[in-house]
This record gives C-alpha cells, sequence and structure tokens, in this order.
C-alpha cells in the first residue's frame, strides 16, 4: 500500500487515467485471453458429466451437472430459489451493516484516539481470539432459532477483518500528508475526510473481502444448523430425503452470491481507487 | 505593519491579478531549541526584511529544518522569541506558506484538488490561475502519480501560493530533482518571487543554488549563525560563472 515508488519521468500526456478508458478495441487475442480463465472449469464439467452417464461415478453421491441444471430449473420455476436466496441474502447483509458499521466505527475511533485504543483495542483483540462459531450454542441459548441468531452469528463474523483492517489502515496514513494537511490549515473534520479516510480506503477494503468471505461462511454454517428457510435449510433439507442434486444447486449457490459480493466490491475498489497507480495502466487492471 | 512599507513592491507588469500584499519580515531574538539536553539552534538573532529572499545553507542536522519549523509555527522555541511582522509565532500563521522536500500531494487528489487542498472561496478557480503561474495550465485533472519529479514541485508551489501567502518557506524543496529540473525550478522560484514579493527563506545545502537564487545567505552552523553575506548580483539571475559568484560560493563553503 505505499505509493512512493512511482517517481520522476513518469510524465506526460497519454497516461491520464481517463483517456484510456476508450482505447478499448475487439482484438482476438484479447479475446482468447479472457476465456483462457474459464478453459479448466469447462473441461471438468464435460469430464463430470461424462462419469455420471457411463456410470462410473454414482448418481446418488455426485449426480451429473445436467441433473443439477434440472434441478436449478425446478427449484425457479416454483419460486422456492428465489425465496430462499432472498432469505439468506437479507440475512447477510444486514449482518454485515451492523458488524461491519461497528467495526468501521471503532477502527476509525481507535485509530484517530490513543486514548480510545488504549480503553478499546486489548479487549478486543482478547474477544478476537474467540472463533466467532463457538458462540453457535450460545446463541442458540440466547435467541433460539430465530433470525436474531443467524444475523448475530455474521455480525460478529464480519466485525473483526473490518476492525481490524480499518484501524490499520487509520494508522499507517502517510504522517508527511497529515502534517502537510495542518500546515495547509485543514480541520479536525476535513483532516478525516480528505487526509485519513480515503488512505485507509485501500486497507478498508482488502477487510470488506474479507468480512464478504466471512460472511457467507458463518451464515452456511448457521443457516445448516438452524432455520426454517435460507440456502442452507434448503440443503439440509434437501439431504434429508436424499436430492443430491438439490444440495449441489445449494453449494454452487453459495459460491455464485460469494463471488458475485466479492465482484462488486473489486468494482467498487476499481472505482474508488482509480487514483492507485496499480488501477491506472491496463496490464495491471486485467489480473 | 510600518515595516511594510519598505517591502518590495511587486512588478506591475506580469500581476494580473489584484493588488498583492508583499512580504511579511521576520525575526528571531536570541532563539534557542533544544531537544532533550541537546542545543540545536543557539541563541540565534537573524532578522529577514520583508519582500527578502535569504538562503539558509549548513550541513545536514545542523538545525535548518528546526529553524523552519519555528518561523512556520510548528514547533516552539525553548527559549527567545520568534516573531512575524512583530509579533511572537505561537501557532500556524495563515500568511505563511511551507514547501517541503518532497512535494507531499495527496494521491487521491486530482492536481486540482491538491492546489485547492484547503478547500478556501473559489479554489477551483485559484487553482487554475496559481497552475498557469506555474506553467501546469491544463493539468488540472491527472491524478499526482502520472506527473514527474518536477512538476509535483510545481504543483506543491502552485498549492503554496493560493490565498497569496506573505511568507514562503522552502526546505530543500528541490533536493531531489535533477540538475536540468532544478535550473528550471530556480527560474520559475524567481520569477513568481520577483513578481508576488512575499518574503522567501530558502533551505538548501547547494551553495550554488543559493548563490543563484537569494539576496543574502546565512551560513548554520552547530546552531549558530557562521556567515551572514548579501548576494549583490543583478537579476534576473543567470546561471553563468559569474566570478563575484564565484567568489562568494567559495566564501560560503569554507564557512559551512
Ligand atoms: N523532534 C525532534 N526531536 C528530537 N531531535 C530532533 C527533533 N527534530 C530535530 N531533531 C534533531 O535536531 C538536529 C537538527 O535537525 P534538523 O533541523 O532537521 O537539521 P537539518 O534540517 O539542518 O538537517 C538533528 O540532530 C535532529 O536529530
Ligand atoms: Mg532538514
Amino acid at each position: 500500500m505505499t505509493l512512493a515508488a512511482e517517481d520522476t519521468e513518469r510524465s506526460d500526456a497519454g497516461r491520464g487515467g481517463r483517456s484510456r478508458a476508450g482505447a478499448r478495441r475487439f482484438d482476438p487475442g484479447r479475446l482468447g485471453a479472457a476465456l483462457l480463465p474459464w478453459a479448466l472449469p469447462i473441461v471438468l464439467v464435460i469430464v463430470w458429466e461424462l462419469a455420471s452417464r457411463t456410470g462410473l461415478m454414482s448418481a446418488r453421491l455426485l449426480p451429473a451437472p445436467s441433473k443439477v441444471a434440472v434441478a436449478f430449473w425446478k427449484a425457479l420455476v416454483d419460486g422456492s430459489l428465489v425465496t430462499h436466496t432472498l432469505v439468506s441474502t437479507q440475512r447477510a447483509f444486514i449482518g454485515l451493516a451492523i458488524g461491519g458499521g461497528l467495526g468501521f466505527a471503532l477502527g476509525l475511533l481507535n485509530g484517530l484516539s490513543r486514548r480510545a485504543e488504549t480503553l478499546l483495542d486489548s479487549t478486543l483483540q482478547m474477544v478476537r481470539n474467540v472463533p466467532h462459531l463457538a458462540l453457535i450454542p450460545l446463541v442458540i441459548l440466547w435467541f433460539g432459532i430465530d433470525e436474531e441468531a443467524k444475523i448475530f452469528l455474521v455480525a460478529v463474523g464480519v466485525f473483526f477483518p473490518i476492525y481490524i483492517n480499518t484501524l490499520h489502515g487509520v494508522r499507517t496514513v502517510d504522517g508527511q500528508l497529515v502534517e502537510m494537511a495542518e500546515v495547509y490549515g485543514l480541520d479536525r473534520r476535513a483532516l478525516v475526510t480528505r487526509i485519513i479516510l480515503p488512505g485507509a480506503l485501500p486497507s478498508i477494503l482488502v477487510g470488506l473481502r474479507y468480512a464478504l468471505g466471512f460472511m457467507w461462511l458463518t451464515l452456511i454454517v448457521a443457516e445448516t444448523i438452524s432455520a426454517s428457510s435460507g440456502i442452507g435449510y434448503m440443503t439440509m433439507n434437501a439431504r434429508e430425503f436424499l436430492q443430491t442434486d438439490v444440495v449441489l444447486l445449494g453449494i454452487i449457490i453459495y459460491a455464485l452470491l460469494g463471488k458475485l459480493a466479492d465482484s462488486a466490491t473489486r468494482l467498487v475498489e476499481r472505482r474508488v481507487l482509480a487514483w492507485h497507480p496499480a488501477y491506472q495502466a491496463p496490464k495491471e487492471a486485467g489480473r | 505593519m510600518s515595516l511594510a512599507a519598505t517591502a518590495r513592491t511587486p512588478d506591475a507588469g506580469t500581476a494580473a491579478a489584484p493588488a498583492l500584499p508583499g512580504g511579511l519580515p521576520i525575526q528571531l531574538v536570541a532563539a534557542t531549541k533544544s531537544f532533550g539536553d541537546r542545543e540545536v539552534l543557539r541563541e540565534l538573532s537573524l532578522d529577514v526584511a520583508p519582500g527578502s529572499f535569504l538562503a539558509v545553507v549548513g550541513r545536514s542536522g545542523g538545525g535548518k529544518s528546526t529553524l523552519m519549523r519555528l518561523v512556520a509555527g510548528l514547533d516552539q522555541p525553548t527559549r527567545g522569541r520568534v516573531a512575524i511582522d512583530g509579533e511572537a509565532v505561537t501557532r500556524r500563521h495563515p500568511d505563511v506558506r511551507l514547501l517541503f522536500q518532497e512535494a507531499r500531494l495527496v494521491p487521491w487528489q486530482t492536481v486540482e484538488g491538491n492546489v485547492g487542498i484547503a478547500r478556501g472561496p473559489d479554489w477551483r478557480a485559484s487553482a487554475g490561475r496559481v497552475l498557469a503561474d506555474v506553467g501546469l495550465a491544463g493539468r488540472e485533472g491527472d491524478w499526482p502519480s502520472v506527473l514527474s519529479g518536477g512538476q509535483r514541485q510545481r504543483v506543491a508551489l502552485a498549492r503554496a501560493l493560493v490565498g497569496a501567502p506573505r511568507i514562503l518557506l522552502l526546505d530543500e524543496p528541490f533536493g531531489a530533482l535533477d540538475a536540468l529540473t532544478r535550473l528550471e525550478m530556480h527560474k520559475l522560484l524567481e520569477r513568481i518571487w520577483l513578481s508576488r514579493g512575499f518574503t522567501t527563506i530558502l533551505i538548501t545545502h547547494d551553495v550554488a543554488e543559493a548563490v543563484a537564487l537569494a539576496d543574502r545567505v546565512v551560513v548554520l552552523r552547530e546552531g549558530r549563525i557562521a556567515l551572514d553575506v548579501d548576494v549583490p548580483l543583478a537579476r534576473p539571475r543567470r546561471e553563468l560563472a559569474d566570478p563575484q559568484a564565484v567568489a562568494l560560493q567559495a566564501e560560503i563553503l569554507d564557512a559551512v
């Protein structure tokens, strides 16, 4: 996250971040490069399908991709897929908003104020050592199997990655910039909004991406253990009826939701970090 | 304010903006600065005339930046007095600007956003004006990361010029630039100083730079002034091997 390396002699027209956006032309070499990462998954799916059809692999252990596709279609048509996905997504994001909001606020507070940090940080670091999934029995005692239980677990799961990365980001903002801002008469509020928060943002976004991972993970576990709706419930229910295809479908939906959230964060990253040299050259941006 | 009457008046021809206020006098009276039991500045007394250009030369660790921080109000003297326009400096003075060795541009602000970092009234328009002054018209929307080292220092200079400062402090701002870019920056700084008339203190370890730019050169050694000479060379200066300049450089080098 150091920004010092790009120095002298990288100057002049045509290197401006903006002029580049229009430069995307059709290029068969580039299309090939874009498809390349998909080659292996496609081959694997084909092999899997063939293995199922020829009876090489038991359909009860692992149904063919086409069976999963049919299960997908059925669940889509009867509406259950949409309902369960919405319920899960809602739980996930309410938990993220609560836990992430708290993590951000406390990270910012402790990053800005030594006194707050002395008071809070060691306690928080201690709590951090408790794996949050270990709280499940306690949480069930507290909340039963209601919505609160799942939201609480997700909130605890996302709190720490956001808290720690916000704190770290605020702490590592370039002190020279802060001094400059003081010399140029920025007040405390302008200092936070114009220097400290944007400076901490790359780190905060890293925290957010970790948090999204924890968010889905926590939710899967929580829904699998106790729920009457959601993707986790859908898969557990299917397990009882030995519907392996639906179980697989649930796993795939989780993967897709996770991937979607991650891609959204990357998109946000690319937008708000447009100033960052790593997001300016198309070569680096491609990866 | 009585001293301001004697200040250099800005060149009428170059100043398109409303009349510039000119420079303020700076005064140090037996100023001592210690860190622990280490005296970095020792009973330093120095009068800087309003609108003049002073260069401070000295070895690294000689207390030059400390002197600068006292004048900028970033630090207080342990004993003695630092005054701007007759008033003791106790905090940041609104008419004083500081240029650091590094440009210290905010990477997530555009060139324009950096120049107008304090977001004063009409900041976009003022940013455009000072950017044109330092030869960077049309670069308002660029990110700092696409600029060269010299261009970054120009942006930093433009940022310092917003709001018509009356004192400009420069702490080795050209040290990291290549020789040609440095010469360009010298010309630019001299032109802007001539047209705006602020009081300037330039810290440098480059004796030739001091003689090329300043009216007066002070050598700081072990916290005291070891040499104080005027530089009576005509302006605008051209950095050729003027025999008078060479003699002055030799004298200063001896004192460093
Ligand atoms: N905040 C500080 N605390 C302790 N020592 C300092 C501090 N600032 C400067 N010094 C010391 O004061 C001396 C002069 O520093 P400085 O003014 O930066 O020198 P120069 O700019 O001439 O190289 C150095 O020895 C430095 O270590
Ligand atoms: Mg220094």
